[in-house]
């Protein structure tokens, strides 16, 4: 029997802890040496990676499809905005107040759009983003409106390490924060927990006649998903010290996705190459040409989608063997 | 009929003007072979589904073991030991064999939501598993995703879900539709096999296994009962043999 059950243990298609695992980490410590300069830039990748992270717990493993989660992130960075402008500058509890708040919309965005399926979501979710920007909008007093919220301060991390101008302690703090949600995140994917939203993914009525009430878990996932989303977030509005309504707008729930789809769904690893190739090609392409840096996005999706349909983890995966 | 382990009332449905339950009645002892038999259209899936809760009946009741159930969600008549399988295999075809099989048992333990702990590292999932898959033969094909797998076995894995749940009272519908004559071979001891305890509705084709299975047969026209009785008594009946060699007739 010991034998047996070895057998079926090994039949759970897992996600070990490998050197794989290592290697977006020991890429922030290669950078860090090589090329300090490029920290801040660093640091923006890094906030993408956590935001994507998100994304590909809800959209790779729950199969939610999405194009609102920049709600998530943006709820996420004005709470860690105004936390810090009314209450304390506390970096730390910056980002769980974030995640606590992006995860409770999670939660009651969750219970009311979840319901639906396919193109309805997609456009509930594009429909929720949008109403919250334009809350944030019309809510000058509290949101700064279109100037956005700024003016708030962050103590140093751990009472230590302020945040300075060379942007280290940021880079070093934002690469803290994308540990603690990949570790998070993985505990969750090899969860039965996780085992059950990628059946929910594959066959939701099937997953009905087990017993499994679906709704109530994707509504789980979506808060799971959002309280990630919203340390990105949160994260973002501490490093950058502004939040703009740019934080809830369409173009950066789309811009997640392509980076999702770039760097590949249901793996965790796309996470860190999509919002790599994207962060530093959005970055160089804007350096040369300012105004079309879009179009060599456009043409890396192009390719991505022509070759590698399962993303750049998948084109390495079958390159590797 | 108080003690029944399934009892349908006078259930009626309608897909806009096709009415495809009129008025259905049935009550299964516990422990009942039953079989629900009868042509194409003549409404078996659709009684399935509405019994375990994926159609809302527009009249009638059904109760489960005295229960009244008839305005329970599906998952809800799982959690009270009703399951199903499904005509054209319903399974989770990106995941392994073993994952499939999981999923039923984190279901039945109630682990589904855990969030803490890996999934390979629980015991009971793993081997429940792995005793179950074991049974049917399916241990060694448990690394394989189910896309992997021909239809036969895609049935068997089908048996091995319902059997996961442990369920007091189990529908499957067509189970041997679209078998191989081994297959259905062992699809056939394994069904005879089943707990006696267990109360099992079955829609099937193929009379010869219904004939074998079933002590009471329903047989449904156009939504509607024909006739009830024991085996024999539906062989015999001459209206049964009408239907089907007119059914036949048309195809």
């Amino acid at each position: 029997m010991a034998a047996t059950a070895n057998g079926v243990r090994d039949a759970f298609q897992r996600h070990p802890w490998s050197w794989l695992d290592a290697l977006p980490f020991l890429a922030v410590a290669v950078l860090y040496f090589a090329a300090n300069t490029y920290l801040p830039l660093g640091t923006q990748v890094m906030i993408m990676a956590i935001f994507a992270l998100a994304l590909d717990l809800a959209l790779g493993y729950g199969g939610v499809a999405t194009l609102g989660h920049a709600a998530f992130f943006g709820i996420g960075a004005y709470a860690a905005g105004l936390l810090a402008l009314y209450v304390t500058s506390e970096p730390i509890s910056g980002l769980l107040v974030a995640a606590a708040a992006a995860g409770a919309a999670g939660l009651i965005c969750g219970a009311l759009i979840l319901r639906t399926r396919g193109l309805t979501l997609v456009m509930l979710t594009l429909a929720v983003a949008t109403l919250l920007q334009q809350l944030a909008n019309s809510l000058k007093s509290v949101t700064g409106g279109a100037d956005g919220l700024f003016g708030f301060k962050i103590a140093p991390v751990l009472g230590l390490y302020p945040f300075d101008l060379t942007g280290r302690t940021a880079y070093w703090y934002g690469a803290a924060a994308m540990a603690v949600v990949y570790a998070l995140s993985k505990a969750v994917v090899n969860s039965p927990f996780g085992l059950t939203i990628r059946g929910i993914r594959e066959n939701p009525v099937r997953m009905r006649m087990l017993g499994v009430p679906v709704t109530r878990r994707l509504v789980a996932l979506y808060a799971i998903s959002g309280a990630f989303a919203g340390v990105a977030g949160g994260l973002s509005a501490q490093v950058t010290k502004l939040v703009g309504l740019d934080s809830l707008a369409f173009t950066l729930s789309g811009n997640v996705l392509v980076m999702l789809i770039l760097g590949g769904t249901g793996s965790l690893y796309g996470a860190f190459v999509g919002a790599f190739v994207f962060v530093v090609l959005s970055d160089r392409a804007a350096a040369v040409s300012p105004f079309n840096w879009l179009f060599a996005i456009g043409i890396v999706l192009i390719l991505a989608v022509r070759y590698a349909p399962n993303g750049l983890v998948g084109l390495m995966r079958r390159g590797g063997g | 009929m108080s003690g029944a382990a399934l009892a349908v009332e006078h259930v009626s449905m309608s897909f806009g003007a096709l009415r495809v339950a009129r008025d259905v009645s049935l009550a299964l002892e516990p422990g009942a072979r039953h079989a629900l038999i009868g042509p194409n259209g003549a409404g078996k899936t659709t009684l399935v589904n509405i019994i375990s809760g994926l159609l809302t009946p527009s009249a009638g009741r059904i109760l489960l073991g005295g229960l009244d159930i008839t305005g329970l969600a599906a998952e809800r008549r799982v959690a009270l030991g009703l399951a199903r399988t499904f005509q054209i295999s319903s399974l989770f075809p990106l995941l392994t064999v073993a994952e499939n099989v999981a999923l039923a048992l984190e279901a039945r333990l109630k682990l589904d939501a855990r969030l803490w702990g890996r999934l390979r590292s629980r015991g009971e999932i793993v081997d429940g598993a792995a005793a179950l898959l074991d049974g049917l033969g399916l241990l060694p094909l448990a690394g394989k995703t189910v896309a992997e797998l021909p239809y036969g076995q895609r049935r068997l894995v089908e048996m091995a879900l319902v059997l996961a749940l442990e369920p007091r009272m189990l529908l499957l519908d067509e189970p041997a539709a679209g078998l191989a004559s081994a297959e259905r071979g062992a699809l056939v001891a394994l069904l005879l096999g089943l707990p006696a305890s267990l109360t099992v509705l079955v829609i099937e084709h193929d009379m010869s296994l219904v004939f074998r299975l079933a002590q009471r047969i329903t047989v449904l026209v156009e939504g509607a009962v024909l006739t009830e009785g024991s085996a024999p008594e539906i062989r015999a009946d001459p209206r049964v043999r009408d239907v089907y060699l007119g059914a036949r007739s048309h195809g």
